[in-house]
């Protein structure tokens, strides 16, 4: 995470990330896009994979292929123990009280319907309140609306500021009796904010509300802590997190897991089945109905072991260091409007160029190798927060370096001449 | 695949960005259709007087990217005065252009300036971004719908 001065002093020196070694883990990002060298600056929207995860799925397919939790077989036992041993992975990555309580998911946004469709929908009541803050992606923001409309609960949005961040003194004054539920995105994809979960959390409390976090884009960036959190739920996706597609994972409390009906119904999930009633497995299971996304769970495991090797503070100090120079080369460029300015921003650089559309920069600097992201960002209520209709987005990983930045800037100076 | 930003952003497309044609609204009783592009957040109004069958003005707002605009300002010059049927034609006849399915010398002639725009067919993502004003046009000479017309 590319954290700010107000960080608590590090717990020991960063090793200093060897970039060049850690971008061979990669093949795809020695590939050719347009016959240039391939700079990836959408890491926000996916992360690329390393070998290791590529390696992982492929050999949970080439050789480990069978179902997991059915078969007595050797290749059954053989997947079943692989795919189980990512639970403790995961809890570990998460730094979760116990295993039971990360469930494998297809993603955050399934995450965070779990949630809304399991919690939220047989706890809210009439004039309920779900607060969120105004800079919620999408999948943090409908599910909570079709619940609303289930339920009669109301949704609110937590206001933020100029810089994109939260205002914690409109945040009080909207917490009371009524809030049940409060929504919080860990870090903004759209504007790199890092929310303070913890502080938050503990306003929600004190109201008696509960606490979703969307950790999608802090998970890949940071050393996740629930438990310093404090938060009650937590939910981040695989492929951001260098893993595969297809999975995340959802953290909950126990307490409020248990208490919990599930989502889905089918195989996996039951403890006896007949048609005079059925009694349903604990969890984790609880909520993993039918067949999981074996290969991807697996590769996931592989991902967070990587990610672990390398640690967060080498990767939260490039990363920050690869911040601060895009900052400044980007702002410099002139007619660049920065959107999303907090004093604590992870690597992401989210801006409009005056007189060029951000699509247009996007298909510009793609003929460059130059990948970004143009668009709203699934974050509709942030641009229109900022007055704009859609932001260009460089979002960075450890893997990226200070050259593609160069490369960057000069993609901007180029859409600048062609749209002169 | 070899692809050049220079036949895409030709001058012709700029200039329709940066001063669009009949960028206005028009008053009743011109019928007006409402266009949108859920996944890049493009949106944009087009409106069409027709009188005895001939599109007697046309004229659009919107935001979008030079394609887009470009596309709807170059279609406003092209559509005014003709007939609703080939006004129809011509849109038809656009998307080939676009999605690079328009064979013949001779029917890409007929598209005059709006040749400017074959460059799109190479980038199919932005394919939309070009023919979400012709979306637009065929429903407002159909009658504007209630719900804004998609690219989706």
């Amino acid at each position: 995470m590319a954290l700010a001065a107000s960080a608590s002093p590090p717990r020991r020196p960063a090793a200093p990330l060897d970039v060049e070694a850690v971008r061979r883990d990669f093949p795809i990002l020695s590939t050719r896009v347009n016959g240039k060298p391939l700079v990836y600056l959408d890491n926000a929207a996916t992360g690329q994979r390393p070998l290791a995860v590529i390696e992982a799925v492929r050999r949970s397919m080439a050789e480990q292929n069978a179902n997991v939790h059915r078969g007595v077989h050797t290749l059954s036992e053989q997947a079943t123990l692989a795919y189980d041993a990512v639970r403790e992975d995961a809890r570990a990555f998460l730094n979760a009280p116990a295993g039971h309580e990360v469930i494998f998911v297809r993603g955050t946004t399934e995450g965070i319907n779990l949630v809304a469709q399991s919690y939220g929908r047989t706890t809210l009541r009439p004039g309920d309140e779900i607060l969120l803050t105004t800079m919620e992606h999408h999948s943090n923001i409908v599910p909570w609306q079709i619940v609303a409309g289930q339920t009669g609960a109301v949704v609110r949005a937590i206001p933020i500021t100029d810089a994109g961040e939260v205002d914690l003194d409109a945040y009080r004054s909207l917490l009371g009796p009524r809030t049940k539920i409060v929504g919080v995105v860990h870090i903004s994809n759209a504007l790199g904010t890092i929310n303070p979960v913890a502080e938050m959390t503990r306003l929600a409390h004190e109201a008696g509300a509960v606490v979703v976090v969307d950790g999608a884009q802090a998970a890949p960036h940071t050393a996740v802590d629930v438990q310093a959190l404090g938060c009650d739920f937590y939910a981040c996706s695989g492929h951001k997190m260098f893993g595969p597609t297809g999975v995340g994972l959802l953290w909950g409390r126990t307490e409020l897991l248990d208490a919990m009906p599930p989502w889905q119904g089918g195989g996996d999930m039951i403890h006896t089945v007949s048609f005079t009633g059925t009694t349903f497995a604990p969890l984790p299971a609880k909520f993993e109905a039918g067949t999981p996304a074996i290969a991807e769970v697996i590769g996931l495991g592989a991902a967070i072991r990587y990610l672990r090797g390398i640690g967060f503070d080498a990767i939260g100090a490039w990363e920050h260091a690869l911040l601060e120079r895009a900052t400044a080369l980007v702002s410099a460029v002139p007619g660049v409007r920065l959107v999303g300015t907090a004093r604590q921003k992870a690597g992401v650089l989210s801006f409009t160029l005056a007189g060029v559309h951000p699509h247009d920069l996007g298909t510009i600097l793609d003929a460059d190798g130059v990948a970004i992201r143009a668009g709203h960002h699934c974050a509709q209520p942030v641009m229109d927060r900022f007055g704009v209709h859609a932001t260009a987005r460089a979002s960075f990983a450890f893997y990226n370096t200070f050259d593609e930045i160069d490369a960057l800037v000069r993609g901007l100076h180029r859409a600048r001449e062609v749209f002169a | 695949m070899s692809r050049d930003l220079n036949e895409l952003y030709q001058s012709v497309i700029l200039d329709h960005n940066k001063t669009p044609r009949n960028f206005h609204e028009l008053p009743p009783p011109a019928s007006h259709a409402d266009g949108h592009n859920p996944l890049c957040g493009d949106r944009l109004t087009v409106w069409v007087d027709v009188e005895d069958d001939t599109v007697k003005d046309v004229a659009f707002l919107g935001n979008g990217c030079a394609i887009s605009k470009a596309s709807a300002s170059l279609m406003t010059a092209a559509v005014k005065g003709k007939s609703r049927a080939d006004a129809m034609a011509l849109a038809d006849e656009f998307q080939k252009l676009v999605t690079g399915k328009l064979e013949g010398a001779a029917e890409r002639k007929a598209l005059g300036k709006l040749q400017a725009l074959a460059g799109v067919s190479e980038y199919p993502v932005r394919v939309k971004c070009a023919s979400l004003a012709w979306h637009t046009l065929k429903a407002a000479l159909a009658g504007a719908p209630a719900e804004p017309i998609t690219t989706e």
